[in-house]
């Protein structure tokens, strides 16, 4: 008894309830992040593609070919099982994608009917712009309709066709979004210039005669872009493969023209290194390229830009906001009733639900700021909207005006802490209070704004419910900063990481294809989150070294 | 009185002999008339008169909360800062009301200078430290810059040991280091008066000397009023001395007189150190 009242007196209880507090929280994050990673990681790794022999029941057999994507126990009713046991079976999943054959991308398939596994050294993955991936054999090229002879090159020559087509979809993207999407850009201003014209009733033949001489002079370039663009399609039909696919029918023959493949490897043939080479390749497309197909194939790059771009701006809108604000709240006002009012309405706008703040910037900004902008500013475009629609503007604003209590807060407690010596010492030196606050003050309070900023970061690149509201869309056809002056357009809307998540775990036509590339973009928002982060931090820790015995 | 007689030994063999000054034949700076100091309800000094001689050391020396750094930081109205403060009297720099409503704050700081008891240098290099002031002032000139720190931290005695790192942090000095660049500091804008509450009651014996020694070499262009804690450094380094106790000034005069021959008891009881 004695001991238990030392043990206990000693206070062990609660060091050892405090120690496994803090190792759940330890196991919830590294359970959190290890399990996204999990599965988000292996996604771009080559699986090896099976031949699955089956038999049914009714006695037809059949092939296929395809990645075993997962392997499920499912409880089934058996009737002839004499009654209405339950018996377990385990089945197999297969991600066949032969769209033509199956017109699914998955088929379940029972154990039991499997004859046979097998993994076959030269089958392909084709996978393709459109529909898919498609698992086969490689039979022949053909370029222009006419059948390659050298079939021991079929390969290589393959690859090398590929890239071509590769080279040639970069070129015409290149025309169509770059060259051509800055006339449509510049002949919309024409348009708009005359319109404005017009509106003010200032409009002169002169003017007309130039617009029209301008419009006249970008369409001839149009011209000969689209001749380009033409060519430069025609170039794309030239080559195509057929390839031997199988399926209930047995094996079938497909023409697949080569514009149409992104990629094709051997997975069974590939040592690691070639896998290797394979994963990063696909990682790369899924950084650094657009999405395709309802975003549920190709990359997210648009959505990492829409999401590092809005947290910036958001950063830029709310950091002198707070900080001013806060200053104000902790240098000038007088301490009394009123601020501590002021203050606990601050602290409590930090509880309200994100979605109430994606209401207001709606109802606010948008409807109300974003439409007199328009009025004002852009008559001419009228009635199509501006700045009176969602836009990655009104989204910056919204998570600047949801993570402001965080800035002031974080700021005031900052300039709190600095010791009263320090101020005395300024003014006692015949500094004005102002004097005081702009060369010893706020440089030394740097590092909690900073720290106010993190936060805020932290909490705007995972918000958004509200942003649903005011900007974010599925599939932005540009970026808000491009070539066009003035280079950075606040009005478009943009993409987003987390949206980019609930849109294709949710949204997408085929949620269980889609299952890996939530991970993968779930993984990828957290990991941007951790940079925005470790860049602050890094800045904070750089300015903190600098001041480090007078904040202490 | 062994006690006090064995401290007016030190003091003389410090500064110069107690007898060649007198308190009415000195130039006067600072007057303060009938002052009275509130904080809320609480009055903390009690209708002060003191007149500051110009060019010699006063101090004020009292037991804790009898006012003394309170009627300091009157000088330079740094009590302007703390909420529910209340002055009533007359405070004159060279016959200048420096309570009027239309001085500017922000010079007379610049007139009478301060240094506090912990030493705050701000966290920037020891240059800019020094030139702070000058900088407050809009000196841009890199050339008076120059000057003005080198002669300030040559009058604070601090330059041999910085000279070769003025661009480093001053937060990197040691205790008596920041005070006197802080000291420096404050002289670098020629200030008429300087204040020093407490400087050296935070610093090790050594330190403490060299401010006290510094102390004595200032006194020849300024104007010093020093409050202390310690009897033996208001013997050493001052002229004339104020003993303060519960708001009041029971009795101003040379230090001489005061630790040898004070005209109240209660001065006697408490430098003999039979309270306080």
């Amino acid at each position: 008894m004695n001991k238990f009242k030392k043990w206990y007196s000693e206070g062990t209880p609660w060091l050892w309830i405090s120690a496994s507090s803090i190792a759940l929280c330890l196991v919830i994050v590294i359970g959190i992040v290890g399990y996204i990673s999990i599965q988000a990681i292996p996604h771009f790794w080559p699986a090896p593609i099976e031949t699955i022999q089956i038999t049914s029941k009714n006695g037809v057999t059949a092939e296929y070919y395809g990645e075993l994507y997962a392997e499920e126990t499912v409880r089934k009713k058996v009737e002839e099982n004499n009654g209405n046991g339950k018996s377990k079976y385990k089945t197999v999943i297969v991600d066949s994608s032969n769209y033509k054959i199956s017109n699914n991308d998955f088929i379940w398939i029972d154990n039991s009917i499997i004859d046979k596994r097998q993994i076959e050294k030269d089958s392909v993955v084709f996978e393709r712009r459109e529909k898919g991936n498609l698992y086969a054999k490689l039979l022949k090229i053909k370029e222009n309709d006419v059948v390659l002879e050298d079939s021991r090159q079929t390969w290589e020559e393959l690859q090398a066709r590929i890239e071509r087509v590769a080279e040639l979809h970069e070129q015409i993207s290149e025309i169509q979004k770059d060259k051509i999407g800055a006339i449509n850009y510049q002949q919309e201003k024409i348009r708009l210039h005359i319109r404005y014209l017009e509106l003010k009733n200032k409009i002169t033949d002169a003017d007309s005669k130039q617009a029209q001489a301008d419009n006249q002079k970008l369409q001839d370039e149009y011209n000969i872009l689209s001749q380009e663009l033409n060519n430069l399609r025609k170039e794309l039909q030239r080559d195509s493969v057929t390839v031997v696919t199988k399926g209930i029918g047995g094996e079938t023959e497909q023409v697949v023209p080569v514009e149409n493949i992104v990629r094709a490897y051997r997975p069974n043939n590939l040592s690691v290194l070639g896998k290797t080479g394979v994963y990063f390749d696909r990682l790369g497309e899924y950084l650094f390229d657009e999405p395709r197909e309802a975003n549920t194939e190709g990359g997210v790059f648009p959505a990492i830009f829409g999401t590092v771009m809005m947290v910036l701006l958001m950063t830029v809108f709310v950091t002198p906001f707070g900080i001013l604000a806060a200053i104000y709240l902790r240098e000038y006002a007088k301490q009394g009733y009123l601020t501590r009012l002021i203050r606990i309405a601050v602290v409590n706008l930090a509880g309200v639900p994100s979605i109430v703040y994606g209401v207001f910037g709606l109802g606010f900004f948008v409807y109300v700021l974003g439409e007199h902008i328009d009025e004002l500013f852009f008559p001419e475009a009228l009635p199509t909207p501006t700045f009176g629609t969602p836009g990655i503007l009104w989204s910056a604003i919204t998570l600047a005006l949801l993570t402001l209590p965080v800035v002031i807060v974080t700021t005031e407690e900052g300039l709190s802490r600095i010791p009263r010596a320090l101020r005395e010492g300024s003014l006692a030196l015949g500094a004005t209070k102002s004097e005081t606050l702009w060369k010893v003050i706020l440089p030394i309070s740097t590092p909690s704004m900073i720290t106010g900023l993190i936060l805020a970061i932290a909490r705007a690149a995972g918000e958004v419910a509200p942003l649903m509201l005011v900007g974010v869309v599925k599939m932005a056809p540009t970026l808000p900063l491009d070539g066009n002056f003035p280079y950075l357009h606040m009005e478009r809307k943009f993409m987003h990481l987390g949206f980019h998540i609930y849109d294709v775990g949710f949204q997408s036509p085929n949620v269980e294809a889609a299952r890996p590339l939530v991970f993968a973009t779930a993984f990828l928002l957290i990991v941007v989150i951790i940079l925005l982060n470790i860049v602050a931090i890094i800045l904070r820790n750089r300015l903190r070294e600098k001041y480090k015995s007078i904040t202490g | 009185m062994a006690e006090a007689a064995e401290k007016i030994q030190i003091r003389t063999e410090v500064s110069e002999p107690a007898s060649k000054i007198n308190l009415e034949d000195e130039k006067v700076v600072l007057t303060a008339e009938k002052v009275n100091l509130y904080y809320g309800e609480k009055r903390a000094l009690k209708d002060i008169d003191i007149k500051i001689p110009e060019k010699r050391v006063t101090a004020f020396i009292g037991p804790s909360g009898c006012g003394k750094s309170t009627l300091l930081r009157c000088f330079n109205r740094m009590n302007d800062l703390i909420d529910d403060v209340r002055i009533e009297g007359d405070i004159k720099l060279n016959g200048q009301d420096i309570y009027d409503r239309k001085i500017d704050v922000a010079l007379l700081r610049r007139r009478v200078g301060m240094v506090f008891q912990k030493p705050n240098p701000f966290p920037k290099s020891i240059y800019e430290n020094v030139a702070y002031g000058l900088r407050i002032q809009g000196e841009k000139s890199r050339r008076v810059l120059d000057e003005a720190v080198e002669k300030s931290l040559k009058d604070a005695a601090l330059w041999k040991e910085v000279k070769d790192r003025l661009n480093d942090s001053a937060l990197g000095l040691s205790g008596g280091q920041q005070q006197r660049l802080v000291i420096a500091r404050a002289i670098a804008v020629e200030p008429e008066i300087l204040l020093l509450d407490e400087p050296a009651s935070a610093l090790d014996p050594i330190s403490t000397l060299k401010i006290e020694e510094l102390i004595n070499e200032l006194k020849e262009k300024y104007t010093i009023v020093i409050v202390t804690h310690n009897m033996q450094q208001a013997a050493r380094v001052s002229d004339y001395t104020a003993f303060m106790y519960m708001g009041d000034i029971v009795e101003f005069a040379d230090t001489n007189t005061i630790f040898t021959a004070p005209a109240q008891k209660q001065t006697e009881d408490y430098i003999t150190g039979r309270y306080g």
